[in-house]
């Protein structure tokens, strides 16, 4: 891993201009950002807003999707999508290790595995598991590839709330440990500013808001949830 | 509050809060049931094996017509009588070497072009019309022009059989192509998935079902083509068996036709569930 002087230097991703348009309904509109190596960051906005375009373009698959501008992304870049999407023909440690080959494969599949808490479930079918553990095993299968850049996509927004918190945690840890840059759309401000240090809101094709999170205690929480949610236009009290 | 209890047992109704007036306590009953319930044991042969007593039974009481309808025991006499002159297992041979045949042949060129059609834009273009209207003319009204240009050998035979095999598994197997998951071609992009990785690990497994629903009725398509066939262009093979029979009025010899071919398609229908038990053993476990 490079060392963290280089990590602040050197931006993982970098959009220069970045337009996006559906039929002529333009969705990203000249967008700017940098994404520096080993950041957490969390992507706000509306559905509609643009965010799931953004990661799609980030991850290379907007195929068919008009636009413009410039885009550099890591190598290795690794998603998670809301549903887990294991292959249901397969079995668990086969769906981890898919797209992936060499002698220590299968070692590095059951260690990632291990590492979500799957360990001993390789030979379990997908439908065997429950909505939180059919997602760990798609965390695992994204980091057994050692990935610089990790896109997720509202990746929690299918579990129920208290599963949700235990992924939160695991994300987390998971992201100390390993240290890919982390870029996370989700439409749930307190899970935004609970995972992630920098967040970001996306509006009318742009970022709307940059906003670093200090994690220096649960009094901040509230004042940035009041400047998230003014910036999508919601206030906090309204019923 | 009423006391809801499921069970007649008095052990629930202590148990229930007390109801703050007796007239609004009712015992809940269970509902009709609208079901049919459990299942029988045995069910998928009790039917046929009914059936069966009531001809012997009616044909030991002489109430049947031999000529027309002769004694189960009839029937499996003239069956190994036939069996030991040898003239059954001829023509039992005959009939499945056309019929295996045809539906190896209609197997592979269904396979060969679903997969064409469905992997390229190209390939769809140039198979799926003509497919389609294949599909649309009845296969066995292409048996007088087939004898026009294959002679009446067992090349045509084999050719029509293989036609009325192949549309079926291509329309299946292709449908099941094109109807895969959107999300799984997604994560397979994202995984870096080369194509041919591509194909053997998503596309292929992700047809499969698909595919054993198009093998079930071309296997049942190639009894179907044989029977045709060969009652009335053939001179050996079961169906002229058969055939001979009805000109000389041997009831028992057309019933034993009848027998084999209903073996045959038991077995291979048997055969093709159990691989597909075995392919799409990762199917079970959504609907247990």
């Amino acid at each position: 891993m490079a060392p963290h002087t280089e990590q602040l230097t050197r931006p993982a991703v970098r959009l220069r201009g970045l337009t996006r348009a559906f039929e002529g309904r333009t969705v990203l509109d000249g967008l700017d950002l940098d994404l520096p190596a080993g950041q957490f960051t969390a992507l706000l906005g509306h559905s509609g807003s643009g965010k799931s375009t953004l990661l799609r373009a980030i991850a290379g698959i907007d195929h068919g999707v008009a636009g413009s501008g410039t885009l550099t992304a890591p190598e290795r870049v690794s998603v998670v999508f809301q549903d887990s999407r294991l292959l249901p023909w397969r079995r668990i440690l086969p769906n981890v290790l898919l797209g992936l080959d060499g002698k220590d494969a299968g070692e590095r599949g059951r260690a990632a595995l291990a590492e979500v808490g799957l360990g001993g479930r390789e030979r379990a079918w997908p439908s065997e598991l429950s909505g939180g553990e059919q997602q760990r095993a798609a965390l695992a299968r994204s980091l057994v590839r050692e990935p610089e850049l990790l896109l997720a996509d509202e990746p929690f927004g299918a579990l129920d709330a208290l599963t949700r918190i235990k992924m939160h945690a695991l994300l987390r840890q998971l992201w100390e440990r390993h240290r890919p840059s982390v870029l996370l759309v989700t439409h749930d401000v307190d899970e935004a500013i609970a995972l992630a240090d920098r967040v970001l809101v996306l509006e009318d094709g742009r970022i709307g808001l940059d906003l670093t999170v200090g994690r220096d205690g649960p009094h901040a929480h509230g004042e940035y949830r009041t400047r998230l949610l003014k910036a999508l236009g919601v206030s906090d009290d309204a019923p | 509050m009423t006391a809801v209890t499921t069970t007649t047992t008095t052990a629930a109704t202590t148990a229930a809060p007390a109801p703050p007036a007796a007239e609004e306590e009712h015992q809940v009953e269970r509902r009709r049931r609208l079901s049919p319930g459990k299942r029988l044991p045995a069910t998928r042969i009790t039917g046929p094996l009914l059936v069966l007593a009531l001809w012997a039974a009616a044909s030991a009481a002489g109430r049947l017509d031999p000529g027309a309808i002769p004694a189960p025991w009839t029937v499996v006499e003239t069956g190994v009588r036939l069996w030991n002159e040898g003239t059954l297992t001829d023509d039992v041979l005959t009939s499945l070497q056309r019929a295996g045949a045809g539906f190896a042949i209609g197997l592979t060129a269904g396979i060969v072009l679903a997969l064409a059609a469905g992997l390229s834009r190209v390939g769809e273009a140039l198979i799926d019309g003509s497919v389609q209207l294949n599909r649309a003319v009845p296969t066995l009204g292409l048996i007088p022009l087939f004898i026009l240009w294959l002679g009446i050998g067992e090349t045509f035979k084999i050719a029509i059989i293989a036609i009325v095999v192949y549309i079926p598994i291509y329309l299946n197997t292709h449908a099941a192509l094109s109807g895969i998951d959107h999300r799984f071609v997604e994560l397979a992009e994202v995984q870096g998935l080369s194509r041919s990785a591509f194909v053997r690990q998503v596309v292929v497994p992700g047809a499969l079902p698909g595919f054993f629903v198009g093998l079930r009725l071309g296997v049942t398509g190639s009894w179907l083509g044989l029977v045709v066939l060969e009652q009335i262009n053939a001179t050996s093979g079961l169906g002229y068996m058969m055939f001979q029979a009805q000109n000389y009025g041997q009831t028992d010899v057309i019933l034993v036709g009848l027998v084999v071919y209903g073996l045959f398609g038991l077995v291979s229908d048997t055969a093709v569930r159990a691989i597909e038990r075995r392919v799409l053993s990762w199917r079970r476990t959504l609907s247990s």
